[in-house]
């Protein structure tokens, strides 16, 4: 950085355990807040749309299962059964409680979506690892299952995929047909912050220490008094709050309807490879996960239109596949701790540039 | 120190059977109030399984123990660890991806009782406790003489230190009852000398009852108020430290037997 922590020096431990202790950081901050407050007068309707609303979404989803297994360490490949709970259960309340407000019906969401992790996380008290991971897979074809079967959840439409209500917050469409691209964003952006703030929170505190021991030494951990049943399922209710929330907004200010197949086994898996590639552990590095996972695609798509190559499409989306898998392989080989660790090195060089050491 | 009569612990006719496998047998012994025990024996004399059954990590199939005059078939390791009893392990058992600070406050996690609602939005309880608990931390990180260290991850300190910081999330309980299990195992004379200092001081200025395992007899003997002697899951002798070593048995048994 272009900075240094020397000379900040801290009189308590208030001070200390700030939640971004050093100024400059800080400062960093507030000008990413305000860059993402001004987004929406500076970017076109597309950026905002298609690139903005689906990362920050994914965001909060990736944070969510960073919890779980970055933080946690209990693997889970529901991910996207979660979110299509969170989906439907926003769907649900928001049509049969109109007069709730959109965000209030959104956390419900969240929270019915935390019970039923819950109840899929019960598995994780008896089994680890690859085991869990399979157990998990049964969230995901059950729910998915569940929502496409059952009428009920989509009151009884009959396409099966219904659109989800319009609502407006302080007088503006935030979802439905009508609601404007900047209006979503700040919507979606508005949950993002928060639940982010809430993620940093909990990893500080008592909940997330309790979470890295059981981690980092499950038996240890119980010999200190943790509850692994308690603080395991803990852990799964909250990572299902977020990836719950996470659908909720996909379906209501990105996608603009509710259907299964968005949130099918791959969804699952792009979260977990943002986690994984964006750093296990790290909550920043769900933000690089989400942003380069989302983003990556994007690229590869336009770049050879950039360099005045005309390339038929059906071979740019198998090319997009192939250079996609490669670099995942090449980035875990090359760095298995992900862009989060990328970050902290580049930084640590940074404070000794130009010296070696 | 160990003047006071007054039990700590009692463990009366201890059995644990791993299948067909008797680890301990018929086991008994107490523990004083501020004292320091030590608990000596060859490999496999069943040991770390008696400090499992202790702090009830392994369930005993048949005996007694009697923990602050309540008296149990077995112990649970979250009653255990909330009635006061802490320890440490033979091959570290760190939190290695947290920070020497994160372990030590780990090691305060039952004496936290803020909500999960608090900590979300670190209001009210969760803040008022972190930082209360960060001035009880450092006391002993000071204690223990890992300052420059508190910011670490654990993963990257060496041995003998990680051995230290191990004691530290131990002591940060504010433990009435610290089990050591070699405590001193794979460090040179220097780190034995300072692990043997922070153990008589944590003994004397805390007055923590501590029971210790421990394979060099001049730590034993020099630390220890009373040694109980464990081989083949049989309890071979108990008594000071004087007794012990002037034990026939023990002598045969482990201490200067000729081979």
């Amino acid at each position: 950085m272009l900075y240094r922590e020397a000379g900040d020096f801290k009189t308590s431990y208030a001070k200390d355990q700030a939640l971004i202790p050093i100024r400059q950081d800080r400062v960093m901050l507030y000008i990413c807040i305000a860059i993402a407050l001004a987004l929406p007068f500076v970017a076109n309707d597309y950026f905002l749309g298609s690139i903005a609303i689906p990362v920050l979404i994914m965001v909060i989803a990736a944070i969510g299962l960073n919890l779980l297994l970055g933080f946690c360490g209990q693997i889970s490949l529901g991910s996207g059964a979660f979110m299509a709970a969170g989906a439907y259960m926003a769907y649900k309340c928001a049509t049969a409680f109109p007069w709730i407000p959109m965000p209030v019906s959104i956390i419900l969401a969240g929270i019915a979506t935390a019970l039923i992790g819950l109840a899929f996380g019960l598995p994780a008290v008896r089994i680890k690892g690859f085991y869990l991971a399979v157990a998990t897979l049964a969230a995901q074809f059950f729910l998915l299952w569940l929502f496409t079967h059952v009428p009920w959840f989509v009151n009884y439409t009959m396409s099966g995929v219904p659109t989800p209500p319009p609502a407006t917050v302080l007088g503006v469409y935030v979802t439905g047909a009508d609601a404007p691209n900047w209006a979503k964003y700040l919507f979606v952006l508005a949950f993002c912050a928060g639940l982010t703030w809430i993620a940093y929170n909990l990893v500080r505190s008592r909940i997330g220490r309790t979470w890295m021991a059981i981690r980092d030494m499950d038996i240890a951990a119980e010999l200190i008094g943790i509850r692994p049943l308690w603080t395991k399922l803990t852990a799964f209710a909250i990572s299902s709050f977020y990836c719950g929330i996470a659908g909720a907004l996909w379906s209501f200010c990105f996608i603009n309807t509710v259907e299964p197949t968005a949130f099918d086994i791959n969804r699952s898996f792009q979260i977990l490879f943002m986690v994984i590639i964006g750093g296990l552990g790290s909550i920043l590095g769900s933000y690089f996960g989400a942003i380069f996972i989302t983003l990556f695609p994007i690229l590869l798509n336009s770049a050879p239109a950039w360099f005045g190559l005309e390339i038929p499409g059906n071979i740019i989306t198998n090319l997009e596949f192939m250079i996609f898998g490669a670099m995942i392989v090449f980035f875990l080989i090359a760095e298995p701790n992900g862009l989060a660790r990328l970050w902290q090195l580049g930084k640590e060089k940074l404070r000794l540039w130009p010296f070696p050491h | 120190m160990a003047e006071t009569a007054e039990t700590l612990l009692t463990v009366e006719n201890i059995t644990l059977r791993f299948g067909g496998v008797k680890a301990l047998t018929d086991v008994s012994f107490d523990i004083r109030k501020g004292e320091i025990r030590a608990i000596i024996g060859p490999n496999g004399a069943g040991k770390s399984s008696m400090l499992n059954c202790i702090n009830g990590f392994y369930h005993p199939q048949e005996g007694r123990i009697t923990y602050k005059g309540q008296t149990r078939k077995q112990m649970r390791p979250y009653e255990a660890a909330s009635q006061g009893i802490a320890r440490t392990f033979q091959n570290i058992a760190l939190f290695r991806g947290m920070s020497v600070l994160d372990n030590v406050m780990t090691g305060r996690v039952l004496k936290m009782n803020s909500s999960l609602f608090e900590q979300a939005f670190f209001f009210g309880r969760a803040r008022s406790e972190e930082i209360a608990h960060r001035a009880k931390a450092e006391e002993v990180i000071d204690f223990l003489e890992i300052n420059a260290i508190r910011k670490t991850p654990v993963g990257r300190l060496p041995y003998g230190l990680q051995k230290r910081v191990e004691l530290a999330r131990a002591l940060a309980a504010e433990p009435d009852l610290l089990l050591l299990d070699e405590p001193m195992a794979g460090m040179n004379v220097e780190e034995k000398e300072d692990m043997s200092r922070f153990i008589l001081n944590v003994n004397a200025e805390f007055g923590t009852t501590i029971a210790l395992i421990e394979h060099d007899m001049g730590v034993v003997m020099d630390l220890s108020d009373r040694v109980v002697v464990l081989n083949y899951g049989e309890k071979l002798a108990d008594g000071t430290p004087d007794e012990v070593r002037s034990d026939q048995a023990v002598i045969d048994a482990y201490l200067g037997a000729s081979h």
